[in-house]
């Protein structure tokens, strides 16, 4: 297989993972089922010990550098159930410090984003660096002796780290390196960052999509790479490309070719595929309109220059929805999302979500991206809203029979080499989530 | 385009009244899901817009918006919302909009401008939510009405969390 395919495509999926039944998972075999107990999505406890057993113990995404290029930029955003500030100190480093003052705990920030040297609680005005260390307090000598300023800065992750300007924290003083807990996901965020030849690299555009659903987190991260569901959700998407003059044939083995569905190890997950939308970076369409079909093939143009013309192939064609367990989805399909997601309760989640695009991009080659990133994504997009619909169904339906029930998640487990339309890349997500619950037998 | 919120605003070639008149047409159309009609109103190189809601005075081709719709958008987006395949409005929601503090002035390149609050309540059974926004409207004098040559919501939100989640209708 070609080399974008990880060394566990080679072994049949039901020879390489051994079954399991667990009181959330049955993956078994001879028949082969794989079914997840929907209880997951409905009960309280199972809540608890996730923010406990998979938000606490894997690396979590925080943000990518270029939300804070300059000394003192600082955005402020929710990283694990926590209120973190993802900031750069005087010298140019990143930091993740936690949004609470060491005092009292009120948050020393409330404002999403800006630039400043110091962030000041407003309860009792003690005041920290962007380094997270307590600079000044009103009164310092009224505190008894002993009391050490340099003891009371705001707390932090146990290690942060970067891939490529991909920033993720962990909670878990025992977590592996970042890049080994990455895995093969490595390979698919390289051909991410490798769609800016320049020396701008990859930005984080303007403009954030905050929204939230009434369902349960662990189905958007089912439906964020559900190749299942696209054409009779989607329908309507794919029938306006239909209009504005692209060839969609409506259905999933023609209109998604070269598919495939990965494991990329500890929970993550890519399916790749040639879809039959356009790409912004180097696959012109006529529903792009005419006129920009010359900023399209100068993007092509510049990746081959850059690149070669095998690896620019590669990144301009293979579109993916990739997972990072537990809650990072980056997908290069009609644009680039990265999306995060969080639950509130166990029917509720926030999702936030961003466009990632050449930081050098000419105004009209981005005015053609945000165009096919809306056709399609988005809380007011032409398709992200039906899956909110679907997703809240999902959690409607469940209180059809409280704490019981089972869903099947099967779809191509006989095959070796299953397409993106089946399910490999949810049960690979689901037995690295049973795994860290520790599901009792 | 918008002059300040402070200045005092008017119109030498037509009456605030006029300017109601359409924009109460154009919610009745939204509110009875006549989206062709309300497609129509727009001039064929007529914009629809609405800022993300972390960023509303953004710069509309560089940053993502919410909605960014050229003329080909809006009807790709009616198109859409007619279908019995939009499944969050299907079945659709019931809404009902107030418009209120309308102010019109000319625009510097012959359009009228008006500026106006919405409210937009949406129910469906499964849940109901209100929208608030601020809308601005360039207006392209046609006859004794109007056509819509550019739409800009500004919503009232910090986020869509809690509002309905997403914005699958017009605002």
């Amino acid at each position: 297989m070609d080399d974008f395919a990880p060394a566990s495509s080679r072994v049949a999926e039901i020879e390489r993972v051994l079954p399991r039944e667990t009181e959330f998972v049955r993956d078994l075999r001879n028949p082969n089922r794989f079914l997840v107990a929907r209880k997951v999505f409905t009960d309280d406890q199972v809540l608890r010990a996730e923010r406990d057993r998979v938000f606490n113990k894997c690396w979590i995404y925080v943000g990518h550098v270029s939300e804070i290029p300059r000394p003192g930029d600082f955005v402020a955003r929710e990283v694990a159930g926590r209120p973190v500030l993802f900031t750069r100190n005087a010298q140019g480093e990143y930091r993740v410090l936690l949004n609470s003052c060491s005092h009292r705990g009120a948050e020393v920030c409330r404002e999403r984003r800006g630039n400043q040297r110091r962030f000041r609680c407003f309860y009792h005005s003690w005041s920290f660096s962007n380094d997270g260390a307590l600079v000044s307090m009103p009164d310092e000598s009224g505190f008894p002796e002993g009391f050490r300023k340099e003891d009371h800065g705001l707390a932090q992750p146990y290690a942060v780290d970067d891939y490529r300007g991909f920033v993720f924290a962990t909670f878990n003083p025992e977590q592996e390196p970042l890049v080994d807990y990455l895995a093969d996901a490595t390979y698919y965020l390289d051909l991410t960052a490798d769609q800016a030849p320049g020396e701008a690299g990859m930005v984080v555009t303007a403009g954030t999509h905050e929204y939230s659903m009434r369902s349960n987190w662990k189905l958007l991260a089912e439906n964020s790479s559900d190749g299942y569901h696209a054409i009779p959700v989607h329908k309507t998407y794919l029938d306006v490309q239909k209009t504005k003059g692209d060839t969609i044939a409506g259905s999933t083995d023609k209109d998604w070719k070269e598919s495939h569905a990965f494991d990329l190890g500890n929970g993550h997950t890519v399916t790749v595929k040639q879809a039959p939308w356009g790409r912004p970076i180097a696959r012109w369409k006529p529903s792009m309109g005419a006129d920009t079909k010359e900023i399209v093939e100068a993007s092509y143009e510049r990746l081959v220059a850059a690149n070669g013309k095998d690896r620019a192939e590669l990144i301009a064609n293979l579109d993916f929805n990739m997972l990072i367990f537990p809650n990072l989805v980056i997908n290069n399909i009609m644009a680039v999302i990265i999306r995060t997601f969080y639950p509130q309760a166990p029917g509720e989640l926030n999702v936030t979500a961003w466009s990632l695009a050449p930081g050098d991009e000419p105004a009209e080659a981005r005015h053609v991206r945000n165009e096919s990133f809306l056709s399609f994504l988005g809380p007011a997009g032409l398709a992200t809203p039906d899956d909110n619909e679907a997703l809240e169904s999902c959690q409607r339906g469940y209180a059809a029979r409280p704490g019981e029930g089972w869903n099947d998640v099967s779809r191509g487990m006989d095959k070796f080499d299953p397409p993106n339309w089946d399910e490999l890349q949810m049960r690979t997500f689901w037995r690295r989530w049973d795994e860290l619950m520790g599901g009792k037998a | 385009m918008i002059p300040a919120a402070t200045e005092q605003l008017r119109s030498n070639k037509r009456t605030r009244t006029e300017v109601e008149d359409f924009l109460y047409y154009e919610a009745q159309l939204l509110d009875a899901w006549r989206l062709e009609e309300w497609r129509d109103l727009f001039t064929e190189d007529g914009t629809y817009l609405v800022p993300s809601t972390d960023n509303p005075e953004g710069d509309p081709v560089m940053d993502l918006a919410l909605v960014d719709d050229d003329r080909e958008g809006i009807n790709g987006r009616v198109q859409r919302l007619m279908s019995t395949y939009a499944h969050i409005e299907n079945p659709r929601s019931t809404t009902t909009r107030l418009i209120t503090n309308v102010r019109v002035w000319d625009d510097d390149f012959g359009d009228l401008g008006a500026i106006c609050n919405v409210m937009v309540t949406r129910s469906r059974v499964a849940s109901s939510t209100t929208y608030a926004a601020s809308v601005q409207y360039l207006l392209r004098p046609e006859g004794d009405s109007f056509r819509i040559a550019h739409k800009q919501a500004i919503l009232g939100h910090h986020t869509l969390r809690h509002v309905g989640g997403v914005l699958s209708i017009i605002i």
